[in-house]
């Protein structure tokens, strides 16, 4: 039982984590047709955004020191003008290129932002301690689970019900899906193309600097690479979700979370190393049944 | 003082040229059936003038100011709407939530809920369904949802590209009721794409006919019926 709830809790955890990348990559993906593959940069430019630029490898942690109810608003809005402004700069200029142009973009920009804190911090791992207090465990049911994976998971299906308030209940939520679904369309009835899209950078953002802040708490680290891993899943968890489709982005990111934690807990001790393998192996077993993506929606074809 | 006027205009889609030297002029409250066989640059015209598509030459005025080259929501915000051919509902929104999407950009925000009302009294079928994906709707229910919506933009000018386009012959004479008595209500100026120009004869107002990307015929409707010289203009040949 208690190791039942010890996988849960796991596999809920790392499945937020994807489902929040997921979402970042999905967000702007559903008006602009962007695959992002500069979201693992933005990730890993938050989190080196709370140290002071150093090659040391001892960091001066500098607005990591902030007390939390400034430091999560500082990050946020740092995730958002990192995004804003590279649709600004970059994708703007390719609104009308084909995807796979923009693709390219992306790629470019995420090795510029990758550069330069190279340049900044040298390719050495910092450590970063955040509220160190998150480590401890808390018993819940007779399982000892880290507070870091509840809160985690408590932040998740927080910024879920504000994404979905957002998109049903408001203004822009309605306008940012009338985009998503025809775009030509939503600007003929007055839409701004350049707000809408700002706006989905923006959320893609924040959301790219709430797994920062997820992932330097738990590892204590900061390394230039960290993002490239959770964009790398998030990715793939977009197109088994059906590429457009906001809710499938975010199932498909629970489900390879999942699939991962499961498949570390029950192979066979000498298979775990290949945990990975066997979890791609799935992502490919999915797709060959369902190429279109197990949430394809209808919207996805008729877009010219 | 004409709301719309589109001077000399030509739109080229790469080296294929759609629309050469179009000339036309929209009185405020007129009608205007823009027919021709296909191809001849009907849709393109209309999404020239909505933004969608870039002129090479020529140019547009909306209302007194110049449009050309600007972008689709700007010209949407100062008076234009258009229902594109194939209707383009906003598939996973509900009837209620496409009606709305146009009335962002409305700075008479009181009286969007009346018109909102209005609109469902047009139109009960969308009113009883109000909570409903779009998408779950018949190509006639769509066609009432798209001009219900794009009557939410609080346009001055509507443009309407093929109504009748797939759907069933009594289904398009309600359409064109519906159409006429908004005309009538709202002092509505129309821009209409028909194929076929039986429906402007019938309806009246004027007609302009393109074949080729070039007007080759303008007048009223109702007195080109008996012009000999429409089936020549239309096909390209007639009998003399």
């Amino acid at each position: 039982m208690t190791a039942v709830l010890q996988i849960l809790f796991d596999a809920l955890s790392l499945g937020s984590i994807y489902a929040l990348g997921a979402l970042g990559i999905a967000a702007i993906f559903g008006v602009m047709r962007l695959v992002n593959f500069a979201h693992g940069d933005f990730i890993a430019f938050c989190v080196f955004a709370m140290l002071w630029p150093s090659i040391d490898a001892a960091a001066i942690v500098f607005a990591g020191r902030l007390p939390f109810y400034l430091l999560i608003p500082l990050l946020l809005f740092i995730g958002a003008a990192l995004s804003m402004l590279s649709e600004v700069v970059v994708f703007r200029r390719f609104r009308n290129a084909n995807p796979a142009t923009m693709m390219i973009a992306s790629f470019a920009l995420g090795f510029v932002i990758r550069h330069l804190l190279l340049m900044l911090y040298s390719s050495r791992p910092k450590s970063i301690t955040l509220w160190p207090n998150l480590g401890l465990p808390v018993e819940f049911l007779g399982a000892h689970i880290p507070m870091l994976q509840v809160v985690t998971i408590i932040i998740t299906l927080a910024v879920l019900a504000v994404l979905v308030l957002f998109l049903k209940r408001t203004r822009f939520g309605l306008e940012m899906r009338a985009a998503a679904d025809n775009f030509t369309m939503a600007r003929m009835l007055g839409v701004r193309a350049n707000g809408v899209i700002l706006l989905a950078f923006a959320i893609s953002g924040m959301l790219a600097a709430a797994i920062g802040l997820i992932l330097a708490t738990n590892s204590g680290t900061a390394d230039i690479g960290m993002g490239a891993n959770v964009m790398l899943i998030a990715f793939i968890a977009t197109v088994i979700g059906g590429l457009g489709s906001v809710p499938g982005a975010v199932a498909a990111g629970f489900l390879i979370g999942a699939a991962s934690v499961v498949f570390q807990a029950t192979l066979p001790h000498d298979a775990r190393v290949f945990r990975d393998a066997f979890v791609y192996g799935a992502v490919i077993v999915v797709l060959l049944a369902r190429p279109q993506g197990l949430f394809a929606p209808k919207s996805a074809k008729q877009r010219v | 003082m004409s709301l719309l006027a589109v001077d000399d205009i030509t739109v080229s889609y790469g080296r294929l040229t759609a629309l050469r030297g179009v000339t036309l002029d929209i009185a405020e409250g007129e009608i205007l059936f823009v027919t021709g066989p296909n191809g001849a640059g009907k849709s393109t015209l209309l999404n020239a003038i909505a933004g969608v598509v870039p002129s090479g030459s020529g140019t547009i005025t909306l209302a007194g100011g110049m449009i050309t080259g600007a972008a689709p929501e700007e010209i949407a915000r100062r008076g234009f709407s258009l229902v594109p051919e194939g209707r383009n509902v906003f598939g996973g929104l509900t009837i209620e939530e496409n009606l709305k999407v146009g009335t962002g950009m409305r700075t008479d925000r009181k009286k969007i809920a009346d018109d909102l009302d209005s609109v469902y009294a047009e139109f009960p079928m969308l009113a009883e369904r109000r909570h409903t994906p779009a998408g779950m709707l018949s190509g006639g229910q769509q066609q009432m949802l798209v001009i219900g919506r794009a009557l939410m933009a609080a346009p001055r000018i509507m443009a309407i590209d093929e109504p009748s386009l797939g759907l069933a012959p009594k289904i398009i004479d309600q359409v064109y009721e519906i159409l006429m008595r908004l005309r009538a209500q709202r002092k509505l100026t129309l821009l209409i794409v028909e194929q076929s120009s039986t429906r402007a004869r019938m309806t009246g107002g004027r007609m302009v006919l393109i074949r080729g990307g070039r007007i080759v015929l303008e007048g009223a409707a109702a007195d080109m019926v008996k012009d000999a010289r429409l089936k020549q203009a239309y096909f390209g040949f007639g009998d003399h």
